[in-house]
């Protein structure tokens, strides 16, 4: 079965700058009333773009496989 | 990957805007140094004064944070007091170019084993979007509310003419690159140099309609152009455009190499 990446966002560091929502090639994330929220966490394909572009180190994506092979 | 074990976590969440480009830069800085799986212990990185001076209060590496514009100078002493460890210097086009410019070119022209990564916003950020040597010309700046006059600095074709041995340049959006040219820079023995061009929202991108940080990332996006693509163009089809790539790549003595030369030559002459 395919796991699906797991995306945190870390409120307390995000400045919701939007970066994530604009440029994530799945459309996983919407803006929320502060925060963006994650809408379609399946569709991720764990490309890690927003993680590499948000500026504010918010958000962390794990990919299952890489996980489960380094244990 | 985990960027937070290069991290010093009590001094986050980190003072940058919203939208800034700075933290991007300086993810791609640590992507590089896990990749080459440098111990943080072997790493120096120092800086001048700006919002991208204060890179080096995040990272949990040797830091010196000193004064501005003179990022080049410490780096210089360190790296001949200690060639081992790694030396990064960050800077800003202000700290690099305006009041550090002449300490840029001459470590350019020395070739000495440090690496630059120099964030171009275009604008003294920290102190409230003063004109800069990069400001494009007809920009506005506090400074100069009616558009400005001057012909800006191109960074990467100033460190090429000052004998850098590494040269290149990318924007803040393309983080593949950004880490490519970080990479070749950080394991070139001598001088090198990454430009990174990078979104001030809140002193360059207000006061010139260019929206927030998000909106400059897509105009990066949108508005790049490889150096190779752009051979050929002429000056009206290249504006507004930004030209990215490697601008100098080579091998050539470097600082320390020169320098035991001389201390053969001496210690021979004073037997
Ligand atoms: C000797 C000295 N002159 C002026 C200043 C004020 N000052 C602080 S930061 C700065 C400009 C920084 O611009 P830049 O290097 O482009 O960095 P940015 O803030 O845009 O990242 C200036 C002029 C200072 N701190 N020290
Ligand atoms: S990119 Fe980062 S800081 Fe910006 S809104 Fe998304 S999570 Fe928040
Ligand atoms: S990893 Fe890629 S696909 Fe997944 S949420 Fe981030 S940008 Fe979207
Ligand atoms: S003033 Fe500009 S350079 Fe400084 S933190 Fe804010 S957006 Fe970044």
């Amino acid at each position: 079965m395919k796991k699906n990446a797991e995306i945190t966002i870390n409120e307390q560091w995000c400045k919701s700058c939007e970066i994530c929502v604009a440029f994530c090639p799945q459309k996983v994330y919407e803006m929320g009333r502060f925060y963006p929220k994650i809408v379609r966490p399946e569709d991720c394909t764990a490309c890690m773009l927003c993680e590499k572009l948000c500026p504010d180190f918010a958000i962390t994506v794990t990919v299952p496989d890489k996980i489960e092979k380094s244990q | 990957m985990d960027y937070l074990q290069y991290l010093r976590k009590d001094k986050m969440p980190h003072i940058w805007c919203d939208g800034c480009g700075h933290g991007i830069v300086l993810k791609s800085i640590l992507r590089v140094i896990d990749k080459l799986g440098w111990d943080k212990n072997n790493i120096a990185m120092i800086s001048g004064i700006g919002c991208s001076s204060r890179t080096p209060g995040y990272v949990d590496f040797n830091t010196l944070h000193t004064t501005h514009g003179r990022g080049l100078t410490f780096a210089t002493g360190l790296k001949i007091a200690r060639p081992d460890l790694h030396v990064i210097v960050v800077s800003g086009d202000g700290d690099a170019t305006a009041i550090g410019g002449n300490h840029f070119i001459h470590a350019a022209r020395r070739n000495i084993d440090i690496s630059v990564i120099i964030y171009n916003n275009y604008i003294y950020g920290m102190t409230g979007g003063q004109v800069s040597p990069t400001t494009p010309g007809g920009k506005k700046a506090s400074t100069t509310p009616y558009g400005n006059p001057d012909t800006p600095f191109d960074i990467s074709r100033l460190a090429q003419a000052a004998g850098a041995a590494y040269v290149a340049r990318s924007t803040a959006f393309h983080v593949g690159k950004m880490d490519r040219y970080i990479e070749q820079a950080f394991t070139k023995t001598g001088f090198s140099v990454v430009e990174v061009l990078t979104p001030c929202p809140t002193s360059y991108g207000r006061r010139n309609k260019e929206g927030r940080g998000v909106d400059m990332l897509m105009y990066q996006k949108q508005n790049s152009i490889g150096i190779e693509q752009a051979k050929g163009k002429t000056a009206e089809e290249l504006k507004g455009k930004y030209i990215t790539g490697v601008f100098v790549d080579k091998e050539q003595a470097d600082y320390r190499q020169r320098y035991d030369e001389v201390i053969k030559k001496a210690s021979k002459l004073n037997k």
